[in-house]
């Protein structure tokens, strides 16, 4: 077991099996969740008739998606029309592979590279291109307004969520994701997170990386881009078949990564929440998924609470309320970060 | 041997993509080629041990500055993407000038031999190290080029709020 550990040869695609097979086996498990937990806040029964509990509902949503038909519009730029979806599902499956799942470094960051944020940035600010070829290349007006709606909004918020990922940062002197859980790790247990670091500010920078964490994966209330009243269904409102569910698994994909990117960041990681007995036998990455069962239950449960937001006030709380608030932020940690050297 | 394999599909997809870029009608798969070409050059710099580098590349221009082109290109002429073909006047000319100058440099670069480029250190393109020499040896050119950004941001606003 050892020896086959330290062979790169298995132990690296091992790892990819491992994280890129557990976001791809999540998608399907969250429509469900999503759907009950959907159904149960608006008191409504949802899928209950295939399997118990209509837990077999995405195998048959599966199979539906595998034999409907590829209907291709008329007049699309076709390369760029089969391009877009793929466009959009890699760089979501590339982005988890530099988040660190436990504590054993042998298995899950795939790479723990020195600029582990940056890729993690890097490939979800790429997944707006699959969004904007979509709604150009389809030719169609709503798409096309989708994909506009896309761009624009992914390009505001990430401005917000980089500035908070910043004073994490600063935080732990180092980009590293693994170097970040090891700054939360101390004997407070979770007063030790970068949440509850230098009272308000550390509340305040996981506040603004939760509102733009939201607009980035376009769910609800920042689901302008598929707003279905106004726009039909967005950017995809011209796929059909597996070309729509690469988008759908896209989507929840994203949720899975971008839920991770803030236990890690913001939450402890796979650290316990009380660092003594009954707590530490728990192991680490079975803290890490409860955790990251936490804030996708929250992405369902605002999903179910809010209204949509008008775009006009999408821009302005993203522009006017978030980035000056995570710039002030960003200078008061540093302030208070020197003051304490 | 992975290296060199890596190394010469990483410059051939460069080689072809800048040829995309001018040769295609389209604008927006024009674009889309430089947006390949950012990712190849990505690469590249990792093989130079400039992680930082790297990482800025995809970030900066692949992730905000081609989306904001995109974004331009699709809301200039949404009907007919094919309508950006300027004939005429000098600017044929002058192309073919510049480009023959650069085959000239470029041969004078191969033939003459300016001398072998010194390797640098493993450790010079981590964010470390980019960050001291950055606020030590560079820290008036650094800050010069904020204020050259800020003048654009300023400019920029002046010329919008004219029309308003």
């Amino acid at each position: 077991m050892e020896e086959l550990l330290n062979n790169p040869w298995i132990v690296i695609p091992l790892r990819i099996i491992i994280v890129v097979g557990f976001v791809l086996a999540a998608v399907p498990v969250l429509t469900w969740v999503e759907r009950r937990v959907l159904a149960l806040m608006q008191i409504r029964k949802g899928p209950n008739r295939v399997g118990p509990a209509g837990l077999l509902q995405p195998v048959a949503d599966g199979i539906k998606l595998f034999f409907k038909e590829d209907v291709l519009p008329e007049r699309v730029d076709r390369f760029i029309y089969f391009l877009a979806p793929a466009g959009f599902l890699i760089p979501v499956l590339c982005a988890p592979a530099v988040i660190p799942w436990g504590p054993d470094d042998r298995l899950t960051p795939i790479a723990d590279v020195n600029i582990g944020i940056l890729f993690l940035l890097a490939m979800t600010s790429l997944t707006v291109y699959g969004i904007v070829l979509a709604g150009w290349s389809s030719n169609n007006k709503y798409s096309l307004l989708g994909g506009l709606r896309a761009s624009a909004q992914t390009i505001s918020y990430e401005l917000a969520m980089g500035l908070s990922i910043i004073s994490v940062v600063l935080l732990t002197g180092s980009l590293s994701m693994r170097d970040m859980v090891l700054n939360q790790q101390g004997s407070l247990g979770l007063l030790n997170w970068h949440v509850f670091r230098f009272f308000p500010l550390g509340l305040i920078a996981t506040g603004i990386f939760l509102i733009a964490m939201l607009a980035e994966t376009n769910r609800a209330p920042f689901d302008l881009p598929e707003a279905e009243t106004e726009l039909i269904a967005g950017y995809h409102t011209e796929y059909s078949s597996m070309k729509f569910a690469m988008f759908f698994m896209g989507e929840y994909a994203s949720m899975v990564t971008i839920s991770a990117v803030m236990v890690t960041l913001f939450f402890g990681g796979w650290l316990s929440p009380l660092p003594f007995a009954p707590f530490t036998w728990i192991p680490g990455p079975l803290w890490f998924l409860m955790k990251l069962g936490v804030f996708i239950y929250f992405f369902i449960w605002v999903r179910a609470t809010l209204p949509r937001l008008r775009y006009d006030m999408l821009m302005k709380l993203g522009w006017l309320r978030l980035l000056p608030t995570a710039l002030v932020n960003l200078f008061l940690v540093a302030i208070v970060l020197w003051w304490q050297k | 041997m992975f290296g060199q394999i890596l190394f010469i599909t990483m410059a051939l997809v460069i080689v072809v993509t800048s040829i995309g870029v001018v040769a295609v009608r389209n604008p927006v798969r024009s674009a889309l080629n430089l947006v390949a070409n950012f990712f190849a050059l990505a690469v590249l710099y990792l093989f130079l041990y400039a992680q930082f580098v790297a990482a800025v590349q995809i970030i900066v221009y692949a992730g905000a500055i081609m989306v904001l082109f995109l974004f331009t290109i699709m809301l200039l002429n949404l009907g007919s993407p094919s309508e950006l073909s300027e004939r005429g006047d000098l600017k044929r000319p002058v192309t073919w000038g510049l480009a023959l100058l650069f085959v000239i440099v470029l041969a004078g670069g191969i033939f003459v031999r300016l001398g072998e480029a010194q390797p640098t250190a493993d450790d010079l393109g981590t964010v470390q190290m980019v960050g001291k020499f950055l606020f030590t040896d560079w820290v008036y050119p650094f800050e010069l080029t904020s204020i050259l950004l800020l003048i654009a941001i300023v400019g920029a606003i002046v010329m919008a709020k004219r029309r308003l």
